[in-house]
């Protein structure tokens, strides 16, 4: 979440207090998101450096009102059209966690899926009670609330499909995925093709 | 109250070395106004569970209750009478009669346990009205949209003085738009909000594999060879996930 180009947007409707911006940034997120006031006026401070925002008056107290510049208005009109980088996969622990389980002797596999499962799904019916309730009357809300659901389902959905392909592997005798057994097994050298 | 409950249930299909143990001594109770969700892979034995329990199928042993009277004891006539009376069924396929009318359809299980047609029509339509189809009533299922044919199946499920709704798979073949409101129905009907019996609302057993559609229930169980080998509890920690203190 680029706090930079939220406080950008909400500038662009008007001239703003810190302490407003950071009340309207928790409300248009649904208040997913929650944010500090000193990360507000720290960031105010930078785009102000970097002649994305102006302030009027002198003092630097909640008083000050910020405002956005043209460079600002243009900067934001680039950042909402530019798609964040989603090009290398995270280093998400649950899928290590699954990976390791997979090769460790003794490790349940199916157990560790499980034990990941069931919290995602409570998670889920956490959030599922916030759309019933509190997003219903909060477009801002209810749009943050499906996303993270979605995001949720889909970490389920892997977690299904994994448990299906090691179920797989274990019924056919590819051996494809075993766990490690002792020291590495030396690599042979092969000099040319067998018949 | 548990209005449906499964004691020690197990299911075995074929004998020697074809046989086939569907359900494997499963116990489960689910009480007015709450709605579980049973969640498992296709051949975990989740659509087996679902036909026990709203008595189209027998158990090969162990006890199913619903509204605490005994099915696996009943005579075909009366589990025929609590099928039309008592169980409501969703189905991902609606399983709506195409030559009846959205209202027909929801109508015909009151009259076939006796309702004057009349009084089931209005009854029919009530339920359509509350689940925002009363313009579509008189609309045969192939003038409906797939969300307007689930709905309509809901409102055939929750007619009447239903107390148990038994869904499988109920948003599998629509939209995630429509498939939330198709949930949100459910559990308002199992809230006692909407349709069902008057007070304390249904029981409901929703079959699923979809993660978003069970995070409706207020308990979800997991289903697998045949066996529940775990289910959810409420998360230690702040009631809601929102930003402390902004809330009060």
């Amino acid at each position: 979440m680029s706090v930079r180009h939220a406080l950008l947007a909400l500038l662009s409707e008007g001239p703003k207090y810190g302490l407003q911006l950071r009340e309207e940034f928790e409300a248009r997120t649904g208040e997913v998101w929650p944010l500090n006031v000193g990360q507000v006026y720290t960031t105010l401070q930078r785009l102000e450096r970097d002649g994305l925002v102006e302030s009027e008056g002198e003092d630097d107290g909640p008083q000050k009102a910020f405002q956005i510049t043209d460079s600002g208005g243009a900067e934001l009109a680039v950042w909402l059209r530019t798609p964040p980088d989603l090009s290398s996969p995270p280093r998400d622990e649950l899928v290590m966690k699954v990976l390791v389980a997979v090769r460790l002797p003794g490790i349940d596999v199916h157990a560790v899926i499980q034990a990941h499962r069931r919290y995602l799904v409570q998670l889920m019916q956490q959030w599922t009670r916030i759309k019933d309730g509190d997003a219903e009357d909060d477009l801002s809300l209810a749009l943050a609330v499906d996303a993270e659901l979605f995001r949720l389902d889909s970490v389920v959905r892997w977690l299904d499909a994994a448990e299906a392909r090691l179920r797989r592997a274990a019924t056919t005798d590819t051996g494809a995925i075993q766990p490690a057994q002792g020291p590495l097994p030396r690599q042979r050298r092969r000099t040319g093709a067998r018949g | 109250m548990s209005m449906l409950e499964l004691r020690q249930v197990s299911k075995v299909y074929g004998h020697g070395a074809t046989e086939v143990r569907a359900l494997d001594r499963v116990s489960l109770a689910v009480d007015e106004g709450t709605m579980v969700a049973v969640m498992g892979p296709s051949g975990s034995g989740k659509s087996t569970l679902l036909t026990i329990a709203g008595s189209l199928e027998d158990p090969t042993e162990g006890e199913v209750l619903v509204a605490s009277a005994a099915v696996t004891r009943m005579s075909r006539k009366d589990k025929a009478r609590l099928r039309r009376r008592t169980i409501g069924y969703v189905f991902q396929d609606y399983n709506l009669l195409p030559g009846l009318t959205a209202a027909e359809n929801v109508s015909l299980p009151l009259e076939l346990d006796g309702m004057p047609a009349r009084k089931a029509h209005a009854a029919a339509v009530a339920a359509l009205t509350e689940l925002g189809l009363a313009e579509r009533a008189a609309r045969y299922p192939d003038e409906l949209s797939g969300g307007e044919r689930q709905r309509v199946a809901i409102s055939r499920a929750v007619v009447g003085e239903r107390r148990l709704l038994l869904a499988d798979e109920p948003s599998g073949a629509l939209d995630s738009a429509n498939a939330e409101a198709v949930m949100r129905l459910m559990h308002e009907a199992c809230k006692g909000k909407r349709g069902g019996a008057a007070g304390g609302g249904m029981a409901a057993v929703v079959v699923t594999h979809d993660a978003q559609l069970a995070s409706w229930a207020d308990r979800v169980v997991f289903l697998r060879d045949g066996k529940i080998t775990d289910q959810t509890a409420p998360l230690a920690g702040p009631e809601s996930l929102l930003a402390p203190g902004l809330r009060s």
